[in-house]
């Protein structure tokens, strides 16, 4: 088992620190993982990614050309990274703010309405346990109680009273992809 | 603390192995991309646990003097650092190797020359191998290419700068600073005692201890005769090393027609583009320097006998390759790929690159 | 009376310091570093530190601080001395470490380390030697050169126009919550030499007892570098360096407790 996967968005979105619940879920479950994110000032506003790598072996290359699995929460990185996903991969994105929808039809395109389900739950800050819920259902590299252990150690102790809220929103992009 | 899995950066891995090693002391100043290693440091509180020391220093300059000074006392301190950073500390270090003081200092280098970027690079190559600060010296050079070597060659690093009396360099890049995943951090050792130090690092200021004169820790010598003689027995501690203490990982030279030589995180782009390589027939092998100096010659000079040619993959202009070129026989054409300024190559650019200055014209 | 009646034990009225090693020293005629290395010598050896003392030498001319004090020395970079005093002292809190630096050395490129030193309050001794000159190199400007004073660099004495004002170290690290104790002395007399070693002693009884840092200074003398007599060179720092930087206590916060 082997997921290259790109995330990318606007720094402030999440995109991190989703990674980073993923690689902490990996390891969770005994899978190698790398986390190599985009860094710098880029983390304050500008765009940022991070490429998260899940395989039963050891991964060589934390920096890839082309991905299995692309995660996009804006227009410039679906830009960049629609071209970049492997024929009969998976791209997910959410289509809120996007005027120009992928196009690729090799590829397995998912809209995922997360900014709106978002503004309908009232909690901004599950925008990206949402997609991060579609990303697990579209790929199921690993179970939803990893990633929730993967939440308790990613996450610090002050803040574990949102896990709940947390997994209820995984959940929530769960049902949101068919 | 026992032998733990964490899953967290390459400066985060350097932050704890160092405090699990029982180093002494480290002084630091902040940095883009290995500012972790001081924040980690501080957030863990080691002087509440083993006693270490941690200090935000105003400078690197007052850093390494602080390393300076504390690797005078014997104890294991150490500093971390970005390439503009490392430049300042060369006097220091300089001195640290002309004192014969063990000593840790890490580089996480970014893109140069001048602010440059803080985007990944490889460009200090020469600086950390070659000397980089003034007279005659060499440092012992790691260069770790995951996460786990972050936090093994901390102890490497230290055990052979006491064993050799002389300081060693971790030369990290952005991306493995950066970059998490899986590492098995050991078990927590004690610090040494202060006894254990007077016995085995009796050169240290101490304070004097009866039963010895008084100990000076100096690298200056105005005498010409006495000073060539320290010169040469730096050198023959150098010779020793160099005989001892090459390090290497290789990877499908048994069979190689081509061989690549990369250190770092670039030599595992430079493995997958290996795997992508043989799926297509072409075969490739690897060496990837782990001691940078001393420099694996021999291997490299051995694994590249039979091969077509000899692609040298870095983040800089060309620096590496010039001990490659010394390695390798002048008849086997060896090539450099190179990305500057931050720029990553992924693995494919790599084949690219190894296509175009040799298969394609085979 | 002949030589041998004259040396005897009952005849001594001076001795060496037990700390002060017999060797040549390679100070000039008339400079103060001689003065100043025995009161510090006698000073570790009347408080029982000689196994405790961790001196750390400047470059300038005291750099072979080394050679003449019988106790651990650490030889720093030039100007960097209290970044040295720094970790020796955090790693070894139960010792004394104390530097000893001349104006150019600690005034010129080591400002940053011990304002920063003294900022942070380490439990350390600063001890500056300031003769207002570059002596080792042969006599240039420091930063604590008075104005209109002739050196290699300002062969026409020194201009604030051109080369800035002298700098008042003492009165600015007097200002540093870091330090305890701030004095300015000489040691150009015995009387005064006699005030040295008390405000010494005082400084190395404050580090002893984690009090924060200590910062003497010492107005000297450099005859080769003023190209003056020793005698002259005496009367030229009362009449000229002591009206700029007066003697005595500028800080002590030790007093109160």
């Amino acid at each position: 088992m082997k997921d290259e996967i790109i995330i990318a968005g606007f720094g402030g979105q999440g995109v991190l620190s989703m990674g980073k619940i993923l690689a902490y879920a990996a390891l969770e479950n005994d899978l190698e993982v790398t986390w190599m994110p985009s860094y710098g000032p880029e983390q304050r506003g500008g765009t940022a990614n991070v490429t998260v790598i899940l395989s039963d072996e050891p991964i060589s290359s934390p920096v890839l050309d082309t991905y299995d699995t692309a995660v996009i929460l804006n227009q410039q990185s679906l830009d960049k990274f629609e071209s970049k996903v492997k024929p009969g991969g998976v791209l997910i994105y959410d289509p809120y703010d996007i005027h120009r929808a992928p196009s690729r039809t090799d590829i397995r395109v998912l809209a995922v309405p997360a900014m709106e389900a978002t503004i309908a739950a009232g909690q901004a800050k599950v925008y990206n346990m949402i997609l991060l819920g579609a990303l697990l259902k579209a790929r199921p590299d690993l179970p939803v109680e990893a990633v929730v252990r993967g939440l308790k150690k990613a996450l610090p102790e002050r803040h574990h009273h949102l896990i709940p809220a947390n997994e209820a929103a995984i959940r929530s992009g769960m049902d949101l992809v068919p | 603390m026992k032998e733990e899995v964490k899953l967290m950066k390459g400066n985060e891995a350097i932050a704890h192995a160092a405090i699990r090693y029982g180093a002494d002391g480290y002084f630091g100043y902040p940095i883009t991309p290995q500012s972790e290693v001081l924040e980690t440091l501080e957030a863990e509180m080691p002087w509440e646990t083993t006693g270490m020391v941690v200090l935000q220093a105003e400078s690197e300059v007052a850093s390494i003097n602080m390393v300076y000074g504390g690797a005078a006392t014997g104890k294991a301190v150490m500093t971390s650092s970005s390439s503009p950073g490392v430049s300042l500390m060369q006097e220091g270090i300089s001195y640290l190797a002309a004192s014969e003081l063990p000593a840790l200092i890490v580089n996480v280098m970014r893109g140069g020359p001048g602010l440059g970027t803080i985007q990944p690079s490889q460009a200090d190559y020469f600086q950390a191998t070659k000397g980089g600060g003034h007279g005659d010296y060499h440092l012992i050079v790691l260069a770790p290419s995951s996460v786990q070597e972050m936090a093994d060659f901390v102890g490497l690093g230290f055990d052979l700068s006491f064993k050799y009396r002389t300081p060693a360099m971790i030369l990290a890049d952005g991306i493995v600073g950066q970059m998490m995943e899986k590492v098995v951090l050991p078990e927590q050792r004690p610090r040494r005692t202060d006894e254990e130090i007077r016995r085995q690092c009796p050169w240290a200021i101490t304070g004097k201890t009866p039963g010895r004169g008084h100990n000076v820790v100096t690298s200056l010598e105005l005498d010409s005769a006495l000073m060539e003689k320290n010169n040469e027995r730096f050198q023959a501690t150098y010779r020793e090393i160099e005989k001892n203490e090459v390090r290497y990982e290789a990877y499908g030279i048994e069979d190689a027609e081509y061989l690549i030589v990369a250190f770092g995180s670039i030599a595992r782009i430079c493995r997958k583009a290996i795997d992508e390589a043989r799926k297509e027939g072409v075969k490739v092998g690897i060496i990837r320097p782990i001691t940078l100096w001393p420099f694996p010659y021999e291997a490299i000079r051995e694994a590249s006998k039979n091969v077509k040619g000899v692609l040298c993959v870095e983040l800089n202009a060309g620096q590496m390759i010039e001990d490659v070129r010394l390695a390798v026989d002048q008849n086997i054409p060896v090539c450099h790929y190179g990305r500057m300024g931050g720029i990553v190559p992924n693995p494919q650019e790599v084949l690219d690159a190894l296509r175009r200055d040799f298969i394609e014209k085979a | 009376m002949t030589r041998e009646e004259i040396i005897r034990p009952e005849n001594k009225v001076h001795a060496r310091p037990k700390l002060l090693l017999d060797k040549n020293m390679h100070y000039c005629p008339g400079c103060s570093h001689g003065v100043v290395h025995k009161i510090v010598a006698e000073v570790i050896d009347e408080m029982g530190l000689e196994h405790d003392a961790i001196g750390i030498a400047p470059v300038g001319c005291a750099v072979f601080a080394y050679n003449y004090l019988d106790i651990d020395w650490i030889e720093a970079a030039h100007g960097r001395a209290p970044a040295l005093a720094t970790a020796a002292s955090r790693l070894n809190p139960s010792k004394l470490v104390f530097t000893y630096q001349g104006d150019g050395d600690l005034a010129a490129i080591g400002t940053a380390e011990t304002i920063h030193a003294c900022t942070r309050g380490e439990n350390i001794v600063i001890i500056l030697i300031n003769n207002g000159i570059y002596g080792m190199t042969g006599g240039q400007m420091s930063p604590c050169t008075l104005e209109g004073a002739k050196t290699a660099t300002t062969p026409y004495g020194r201009r604030h126009d051109l080369n800035g004002f002298p700098l008042k170290v003492s009165n600015i690290v007097s200002l540093l919550d870091g330090t305890c104790y701030v004095t300015r002395q000489a040691v150009h007399t015995a009387a005064a030499a006699r005030k040295a070693k008390n405000a010494i002693k005082k400084a190395f009884t404050n580090a002893m007892q984690k009090k924060g840092t200590s910062f003497v200074e010492i107005v000297g003398t450099c005859s080769s570098g003023w190209k003056l007599t020793p005698e002259k060179s005496n009367k030229w720092m009362e009449e000229n360096m002591i009206p700029f930087y007066p003697l005595g206590d500028i800080k002590d916060t030790t007093k109160e407790s």
